[in-house]
């Protein structure tokens, strides 16, 4: 039996004080009406399911929890995550993922910039979308897109791999498509197994760092 | 032949080392990349004198009568709030830039005479969390090695949003100084050039900056101060959007504050000198009605209790040290002259942090070098200094009449020229003009 808490009678202060501090594993949340920092900083086994649109940062630095918002997720979603599963079941905002060093995000609906920026280990599948700049110095982890990418995907990519199902709008600086291996094929199954996607990793094409701006040098002037 | 006692004349506009610039950049085709601050002459705090008491103040008596030190950082929302026994703390400087004998050293230094240290980009290593009495976590565009841990682990958090020595500039490890656990508490392969983000990559401008920092205090459940560090540039307005944006202690770094990896073009061009930032960040915080309630430290370029004790009365809670807490470890130590000059440069003079080949063992990654520094030894000269630094500035205090550091005021203060009056805003030398007072 979840326990369950209505933000429209307590504040967010009080879910996160319970969800950092309490042995309860299971959790409901009634009325996020677009709140930040919805059950950020968890470092527990929680399950906690979020019925509503959430504001800024749900979910932000999550260890371990498995936490679905169901509606919409703005800014930062799953931010610095280390570890656990955060899944979207609509639309993410901006920078979802931002700079997070592990587990698994999943957005059933579509991304918009920024998605994954700065990724240090996360893996993300989008179901649909991503915007522009996604995976943008990205350093490890998968960035998987159901759907398109926008503009200057990848740019100034560190060792993050991309799949996109999709059209690419463009690459960004230093960023290529590379040769879908068997390798590569199998570990985007499994992403996809994880994130419950039905689509054919064959549809797929793999883009990585071409590892030309790894170090700085005056003929790349015109790459700054 | 010494040229200018053969009637040579060196050129102002073109003097040795423009000259030298030029010719650096014609043979080599990249721009000078170096540590250190601002080297150029600034207005700084030296531009400044004390009114010791006479007829109309009374002072106190030395060695005898208290002026106390304490300084509380962070009163405004923490649970937390930061106490310590002196207000100069130690800046932010990253293990990555400086050896994990060097931030070693500054912990113990710092945690010698109660007062804090600060991590830098690529998180926080074991050791300075150890010997770190008081230890700020920053939390920085790149987050290399952010972990909530940390956060949890900090007794304060500094959300960076640039420095002094290059605001509105990232960084650059170079990769001679990415060693393998480097590289790992970064997520980064082995010798690469590490880019540091300068922007932050999931919030933009001050209405952002209020949800991160609401984050920030949910994660850490309301306990630590939160600190917001700006490069001085325009000042007064990025303090007010600080404040309003839930700062408990505003950091405001000035041009002359150090870089372990910058431009030189970006060091000394960019920005605005300490002593022009600091009357601005206090006028903000005074408009807001909150001076003293949201905490002012100032660094960049201070480098002794008389630095401090101004910086003080000019309005400051508390001052950073960096260049002069490395100076104090041994950086630019005459013992290493020779070795400085087969790198190019010579003591005094080095600034290659960037290098990775520091003789001193501080600003290098390197095994070898970085065993030349003894933490223990370090953070003993470290606390030394500190407390020389207090003892001078509660020797000013207290010919000023004033039993705490904080009661400094600026009606303490006189400046020697004009521009530093009119920077500072207190009256030149023998005169009651501040330049562009009531303008």
């Amino acid at each position: 039996m979840a326990t369950l808490i209505d933000l429209a009678e307590s504040p967010v202060r009080e879910l996160n004080q319970a969800l950092h501090s309490t042995a309860a594993t299971s959790w409901r949340v009634l009325n996020p009406r677009g709140a930040h920092a919805v059950a950020c900083g968890i470092r527990e086994d929680h399950t906690v399911d979020v019925e509503g649109h959430v504001g800024y940062y749900c979910a932000g630095m999550n260890q371990h929890a498995t936490v679905t918002v169901h509606g919409n997720a703005g800014t930062g979603v799953a931010e610095n995550m280390m570890s656990g599963t955060v899944r979207v079941r609509g639309n993410a905002s901006q920078s979802a993922g931002a700079t997070a060093h592990g587990g698994l995000l999943v957005i059933d609906g579509d991304a918009s910039a920024r998605c994954g920026i700065s990724m240090k280990g996360v893996d993300i599948v989008v179901g649909g979308g991503v915007g522009h700049m996604s995976a943008f110095m990205g350093q490890a982890g998968r960035l998987v897109v159901c759907g398109d990418a926008g503009d200057a995907l990848g740019d100034s990519l560190y060792e993050a791999r991309i799949y996109v199902r999709g059209t690419v709008k463009s690459l960004g600086a230093d960023c290529v498509e590379k040769e879908m291996r068997a390798e590569h094929l199998a570990e985007l199954a499994e992403l996809l197994k994880a994130a419950e996607r039905e689509e054919d990793p064959a549809d797929f094409r793999r883009y990585g760092s071409a590892r030309q701006l790894y170090h700085f040098k005056v003929a790349n002037m015109t790459s700054y | 032949m010494e040229p200018a006692t053969h009637g040579l004349r060196e050129s102002a506009t073109f003097d040795r080392a423009t000259i030298h610039a030029i010719q650096r950049a014609a043979e080599t085709g990249v721009y000078d990349i170096r540590g250190w601050g601002a080297k150029r002459k600034l207005p700084h705090f030296d531009d400044l004198l004390l009114l010791g008491a006479s007829m109309s103040r009374y002072p106190l008596e030395g060695y005898r009568e208290r002026c106390d030190t304490d300084v509380v950082l962070g009163t405004r929302h923490a649970k937390h709030p930061l106490r310590l026994a002196t207000p100069v703390t130690i800046a932010g400087m990253s293990f990555g830039a400086l050896s994990a004998q060097a931030k070693e050293a500054l912990g113990r230094g710092a945690g010698e005479v109660g007062t804090s240290t600060t991590t830098g980009d690529g998180g926080m290593t074991p050791e300075e969390r150890g010997h770190s009495k008081h230890l700020v976590h920053q939390y920085l565009p790149s987050r290399y090695g952010m972990n909530p841990d940390d956060l949890r682990a900090a007794d304060a958090i500094e959300i960076v949003l640039g420095q002094g020595a290059k605001p509105g500039g990232g960084g650059m490890l170079l990769g001679q100084k990415i060693t393998e656990r480097v590289a790992g508490m970064r997520t980064l392969p082995v010798g690469i050039d590490q880019r540091s983000a300068c922007r932050h990559p999931d919030w933009t401008g001050p209405d952002d900056l209020a949800i991160k920092i609401l984050e920030l205090r949910e994660i850490t459940d309301w306990e630590k101060p939160i600190y917001v560090k700006v490069g001085a540039t325009r000042t007064y307005y990025d303090v007010k959007l600080a404040v309003h944006a839930g700062a408990d202690v505003v950091v405001v770094d000035g041009m002359q504050g150090g870089t372990a990896a910058t431009q030189d073009v970006f060091i000394e061009h960019v920005g605005i000198p300490t002593l022009a930032a600091l009357p601005q960040a206090v006028q903000a915080l005074q408009e807001l009605g909150v001076h003293r309630e949201v905490q002012l430290i100032v660094s960049g370029g201070i480098r002794s209790g008389a630095d401090m004790a101004k910086a003080l009365a000019l309005g400051a809670d508390a001052v950073a040290i960096g260049t002069a807490a490395l100076i104090a470890l041994g950086d630019n130590h005459p013992k290493y002259d020779a070795e400085y000059r087969e790198l190019g440069s010579a003591a005094g003079y080095f600034d290659d942090y960037q290098d990775g080949r520091d003789p001193a063992g501080i600003s290098t990654q390197d095994a070898e070098l970085s065993a030349r520094l003894d933490p223990a030894e370090g953070g003993r000269r470290l606390a030394n200094f500190l407390r020389v630094m207090t003892m001078e500035a509660q020797t000013l205090a207290r010919a000023c009449g004033k039993s705490h550091l904080l009661h400094l005021e600026p009606e303490d203060l006189v400046a020697l020229t004009i521009e530093s009056a009119a920077m500072a805003r207190v009256p030149l030398a023998g005169t009651h003009w501040i330049p562009g007072a009531g303008l």
